[in-house]
């Protein structure tokens, strides 16, 4: 099997082992990207040199006899929303371009002490807002699987980066779906944890209340093992939870477990996404779990409760890019004419759209009407989704509407936004999900099954995770596999 | 919900809030996209939901007290080093207020 193929875990074993050295993981990687990442584009910046001797060191390490943790020598692509000190760290906007970070992200220190190797840094829709990563203030990505087709958003990046073996692993960041609905959209796993199970410093906000950073992998027990150490407490984030995640125990099977499918996510979803999610229910009855409808009432509220929260939290969060601390400067007669212009030229279009929409929701006369009603909305589907894991232990729907479209297919803001409309809801609630590659949907493209579990149900989560993945149709490959092969 | 028509003067109004300098065609465009995106948004503005409390958080808060203990913080030199201009361990900005 070629490197790039092995699974994370089999990685690490092999670099614990010295099968392998670390450098040589990390340079067929470095290889792989040199050779098709001009076709997909997914980093914006790749930290070859640096990789290379945090590998050596690592192999060092190991030579010595020292531990050197369970992702020793795996490298991982970064969503370039997280601070890596001395590194340029951009959200993929103009305004911060240069930007290199004092300090770096809890999450960053944690799979480096985990032995990983960053390996680079991922391209995003601008400031992680948007479903296609065509918002990135600096060229968009491509789907690997049809280079004319977006890899979804925001982190298009990361979730291309793992779907075409240019790494086994990446972090991303979800806000209304950024994880999940990319790996749905490329045909890996991504999932996005618990809020505050995993420490947001280091991120660069969006919206606070909504923001969690999760992992990417091409299979569930590696995303599992990648959530394991970057899941706990951190005294630099205040809505750390404190809990950790164990992945040892979620290979257990589904028998006898009950799965909801929610009904209010299967409103305009595509013919062969629909073929796909009733393949996944087939196959986990078969598996020995009780599936039946379920009905969440409030979460066809979630788009437009999420549109004016995230957008609210995004216009104070992004007041920060104002030309003083950091980031672009273009120079006006006075400090108010300095904001003015520097925000005008270093935020895009989308960016600036959805500050304007939070200033809107909540400004005087509107803040009522409109944020006010989008939280009791959020009480509402809190509520709902309680009620239904009295009744099940689990649910699943679509991750996606429809597969990967192509560039400019969805110039209009509001069809983007539906893209987000399975995935919005759990947000809201703070509750984990993950989207699992289930094959493929329409003209071949793969589409994924989301399952949904209660805070702090991560177990229950990648069990049922496990099982689909057990019963799912072969891994899809990179667009230059497909061609070499037929 | 009272109106979800934003007119091209209430968008450049809310650009100025929000720091953003917008030409007039620009305006003209959000204000058909904000228009639209709070069209949607209609739905809840007719749910009956008085007296459902809102949710600010997912996770319900409590303050966390530690001792008031000197810890490390970030390098100011360095932190000074990203910004566009500084001097004397300051952040120097345009002129805020008129000369007088």
């Amino acid at each position: 099997m070629a490197i790039v193929d092995m699974s994370a875990r089999e990685m690490a074993a092999a670099v614990r082992s010295r099968e392998l050295s670390a450098l040589e993981i990390v340079d067929a990687h470095l290889a792989e990207i040199d050779a098709h990442d001009h076709e997909v584009r997914a980093f914006l910046l790749v930290l070859g040199d640096e990789a290379r001797r945090r590998a050596s060191q690592i192999d060092a390490a190991i030579a010595r006899g020292e531990e050197v943790g369970p992702l020793a020598g795996v490298p991982v692509a970064v969503k370039d929303n997280m601070a890596l000190r001395g590194v340029e760290t951009t959200c993929a906007s103009r305004i911060l371009a240069g930007w290199r970070p004092p300090y770096t992200a809890t999450v960053l220190e944690r799979i480096e002490a985990a032995g990983a190797v960053v390996i680079g840094k991922t391209n995003l829709d601008e400031f992680a807002m948007g479903s296609s990563t065509e918002n990135s203030g600096f060229f968009a990505t491509r789907n690997p699987v049809d280079t004319s087709r977006v890899p979804g958003g925001s982190s298009g990046g990361s979730a291309a980066a793992v779907a075409a073996r240019f790494a086994p692993l990446a972090l991303g960041s979800d806000t209304g779906g950024s994880i999940r609905q990319p790996a749905s959209l490329c045909g890996v796993v991504g999932a996005k944890p618990t809020y505050g199970l995993v420490s947001r410093y280091g991120l660069i906000a969006f919206a606070s209340s909504l923001d969690q950073i999760g992992p990417f992998a091409r299979n569930v027990e590696d995303a599992a093992a990648l959530l394991s150490v970057i899941a706990a407490h951190d005294a630099k984030d205040s809505t750390s939870l404190g809990a950790g995640f164990d992945a040892s125990e979620i290979a257990t099977g589904v028998r006898g477990m009950r799965i909801g499918v929610v009904e209010e996510m299967l409103d305009g979803v595509s013919p062969g996404v629909s073929s796909v999610l009733d393949s996944a229910i087939a196959s986990l009855v078969e598996a020995g779990a009780t599936v039946e409808r379920v009905s969440v009432p409030a979460a066809r509220f979630g788009l437009s409760a999420y549109y004016l929260i995230a957008p609210a939290e995004a216009s104070s969060n992004l007041a920060r890019f104002d030309g003083v601390r950091f980031g672009l400067r273009v120079e006006g007669e006075d400090i108010t004419e300095t904001y003015l212009r520097t925000r005008a030229s270093g935020f895009g279009a989308e960016v600036k759209r959805r500050i304007m929409l939070g200033t809107y929701a909540l400004s005087a006369g509107y803040y009522d009407a409109l944020y006010g009603k989008a939280q009791q909305v959020r009480t509402l589907i809190a509520r709902d989704f309680a009620a239904a894991y009295e009744r099940f232990d689990a649910l699943i729907s679509p991750t996606s509407p429809t597969v990967a479209f192509r560039f400019g297919e969805r110039s209009d803001p509001l069809s983007m936004y539906m893209s987000d409309v399975c995935t919005i809801p759990s947000n809201l609630a703070g509750h984990p999900g993950i989207s699992v590659p289930f094959g493929a949907a329409e003209e071949g493209m793969p589409a994924g099954v989301q399952v949904l579990a209660p805070a702090l149900g991560e177990a229950t989560m990648f069990k049922v995770a496990m099982a689909l993945e057990a019963a799912a149709a072969k891994q899809t490959v990179p667009a230059w596999r497909s061609a070499a092969a037929s | 919900m009272s109106s979800d028509q934003i007119s091209r003067e209430e968008t450049l109004h809310i650009a100025h809030l929000a720091r953003l300098a917008i030409t007039d065609e620009e305006a003209a465009l959000y204000a058909s996209q904000l228009s639209a995106v709070l069209a949607h948004a209609r739905d809840i503005g007719a749910l009956d939901i008085a007296g459902v409390e809102p949710t600010m958080h997912a996770v319900s808060m409590r303050n966390v007290l530690r001792e008031d203990v000197i810890s490390r913080s970030l390098d100011r030199d360095e932190v000074l080093a990203s910004a566009p201009s500084s001097e004397a361990g300051m952040f120097v900005v345009p002129r805020i207020a008129g000369e007088g």
